[in-house]
């Protein structure tokens, strides 16, 4: 039976690691994850999990002991945002290429300079080529539920890859809202028990972890590490699958938002989404066939799927809450290269929004898809890529 | 009637939004004395934490350089070496200073660096919440040790000072506390110290602070005092740890 409570998404990021009870957690605050592991401790410290906590003395330190405690053969968490992530960069290449399904939450954050502690996604977009699974979250119930699930996708052992579920900094991490939680017993089954893969302390059969590869071998070693990634979007669906028969939510490798028969559409990431499916609604009462793709699964990208799903459209605008500087935006780059794999493409624009947690309101999405209409009609692309919500 | 006392120029003319009975606002303020005295206003460079003191720039009537969670003593390095004529001193707290920046302090120390660092120990991680710090001393409750630090799991309290005391590299090294009047004196005389040991050129000095932090230790701003006393000095005795002149 379902509870139904009112939270934050990090208490409810906390409460789906509380029910699942990992054997190690890395311990070390950021804003604005800090109080997520915050509540962990108190867990810890009330007996409420027999969670094994290292608090160390920076982010570089708690990926490493990650690193070892999931070599180890433990069930190993933890979580973080912006500089922290960057501090992770050389940690999380290794976790990776050692196949440790470490799960992280990362609470995303602008990465300075200027000193920023708001939401954007500068951060696990700088982790995009890191080996890691990305999946992000629209709101607290999806962290809930995304947390819940990157259990069974990193441990699955056709998978064993590390990886990362993303919610927007504040605007979901600290805002209350109605969810529904799952009954402890049915996530510690739904999780199942942790399965060792090749842990360490084996006597009778002794292995290294991260040894020197050089020419002979490193390039077959990545494209094991390529080749996994292909298998991803798989067990992703079918895991997706067994949990809404749990839950009754439906999950899937991105959301279609009245995307059916749309000429023209978004693709947008977490919490900017939900505020722009009332847009899209409101042109949809107009009788403007708008819709909205949000991608779930990041890394790996489903560039097939994406393809088809936008296929029939004749504008689209990637909306991204980083930058590349000097490129595009980094989301619009990967449904670029999506699309460019069919024969008749919609024409594509970049809108930069929304940095450093500038908020992104529903005038925004309207003027975008005001500009979208204008393009699917007949009209020209004046700029590319674009900066807006920007004070002039 | 002649004028007897003023806000020293090295602090703009704002209010502090620090706590109430928070420690950096006092420190800020002995360093603003010790600068104006020296007439060193012009020649100084600060560089602030991540932390609550990330906030200096806003209070300190001279330049300052933001850096990196951690990293101020090297970044203090390399403006010294690239401006030998400049005074460059680091703000830290014991997050920056005894966590994430652990290797810079040392190494800084160990190079002998010609720099002032200012170490403010509040035995947590005052901005993001009161967390435990390393220099958390035995069974102080934080929010992430709620049942008050065990040594058995999160081991002891680390001594900076007697620990950089160790290192050649190190010319000065004083330990301080705000606890009472005598103590804040004794604080100020350290921190001009440790700027005059950089003008004349005798290299690395630091001055650690014990100091309040009402709001996350969870006590009135006078109750912190009482405990500085009757706590943080039994892990944290103060005095002078390195005297490389007077062969201390
Ligand atoms: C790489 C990185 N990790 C974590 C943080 C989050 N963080 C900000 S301030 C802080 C602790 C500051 O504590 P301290 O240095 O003791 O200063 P205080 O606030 O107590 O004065 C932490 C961990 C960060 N900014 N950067
Ligand atoms: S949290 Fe603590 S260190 Fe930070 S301003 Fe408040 S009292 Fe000072």
């Amino acid at each position: 039976m379902a509870k139904v409570v009112a939270v934050t998404g990090n208490e409810a990021v906390a409460e789906a690691l509380r029910q699942v009870n990992p054997d190690v957690c890395g311990i070390y605050p950021i804003t604005p994850q800090t109080d997520m592991m915050q509540r962990y401790a108190s867990f810890i410290n009330n007996g409420k999990v027999d969670t094994e906590a290292v608090l160390v003395e920076s982010e570089h330190s708690s990926m490493s002991a990650c690193i070892g405690a999931s070599a180890a053969g433990g069930r190993v968490v933890t979580a973080t945002s912006s500089t922290g992530l960057a501090l992770m960069w050389e940690m999380l290449h290794i976790a990776s290429g050692d196949r440790l399904p470490i799960i992280m939450p990362v609470v995303n954050r602008a990465l300075s300079a200027p000193l920023n502690i708001h939401g954007d996604h500068s951060d696990a977009m700088g982790a995009r080529d890191t080996g890691w699974i990305q999946i992000w979250s629209e709101n607290g119930q999806e962290a809930y539920d995304n947390t819940i699930q990157a259990f069974r996708i990193g441990e699955h052992m056709d998978i064993r890859l590390p990886a990362m579920v993303c919610m927007d900094g504040f605007i979901i991490s600290h805002s209350i809202e109605r969810m529904e939680y799952l009954e402890d017993a049915e996530v510690k089954k739904f999780v199942g028990e942790f399965k060792n893969l090749h842990p360490l302390l084996d006597l009778d059969k002794p292995k290294s972890y991260g040894p020197l590869i050089l020419t002979d071998l490193f390039h077959e070693y990545k494209r094991a590490q390529h080749e996994v990634m292909t298998k991803v979007k798989g067990v992703v669906l079918e895991v997706a699958g067994e949990f809404e028969k749990l839950s009754g939510r439906k999950y899937g490798l991105f959301e279609s938002y009245r995307l059916e028969d749309a000429d023209i559409a978004l693709v947008i990431l977490n919490s900017a989404a939900g505020t722009s499916k009332d847009v899209v609604d409101a042109f949809r009462d107009r009788g403007i066939k708008a819709g909205l793709l949000k991608p779930r699964l990041f890394r790996p990208f489903p560039y097939e799927e994406v393809a088809a799903a936008l296929k029939n459209t004749k504008a689209v605008c990637v909306m991204d809450r980083a930058d590349s500087f000097g490129g595009y935006g980094p989301l619009f780059m990967e449904v670029s290269s999506a699309l460019y794999q069919l024969r008749n493409r919609p024409a594509l624009i970049n809108k930069i929004y929304g940095l450093g947690g500038r908020d992104y309101l529903p005038s925004h999405a309207e003027l975008v898809l005001n500009e979208l209409d204008g393009i699917a009609k007949g009209g020209k692309i004046n700029v590319f890529k674009e900066y807006i919500g920007v004070r002039e | 009637m002649e004028k007897t006392f003023a806000r020293p120029r090295s602090l703009k003319t704002v209010p502090f939004r620090y706590c109430p009975g928070c420690g950096h606002s006092l420190i800020h303020r002995l360093i603003a004395e010790c600068i104006d005295e020296l007439g060193i206003r012009e020649k100084v460079v600060g560089i602030a934490p991540v932390g609550c003191a990330v906030f200096s720039y806003d209070y300190f009537n001279f330049d300052i350089l933001e850096s990196a969670h951690g990293r101020p003593p090297a970044v203090a390095t390399a403006l010294k070496r690239v401006m030998p004529q400049k005074i460059i001193f680091s703000y830290q707290g014991d997050g920056d200073l005894a966590a994430i920046g652990t290797s810079e302090i040392i190494h800084a120390a160990a190079r002998g660096e010609n720099i002032s660092v200012f170490f403010v120990n509040n035995a947590n991680y005052g901005m993001t919440g009161g967390q435990m710090a390393p220099t958390t001393i035995l069974g102080q409750r934080t929010t992430t040790t709620p049942g008050g630090r065990s040594a058995a799991t999160e081991g002891y309290p680390l001594r900076v000072s007697e620990l950089l005391a160790t290192i050649e590299g190190a010319s000065f090294i004083q330990r301080v506390s705000l606890d009472t009047y005598g103590e804040v004196t004794a604080a100020k005389s350290a921190i001009s110290r440790a700027f005059r040991g950089q003008m004349e050129g005798r290299g690395f000095s630091l001055v650690e602070i014990l100091s309040p932090c009402p709001t996350d230790w969870g006590f009135s701003p006078k109750a912190s005092l009482e405990w500085i006393r009757t706590a943080m000095k039994k892990v944290y005795p103060t005095g002078v740890m390195k005297d490389r002149d007077k062969g201390i």
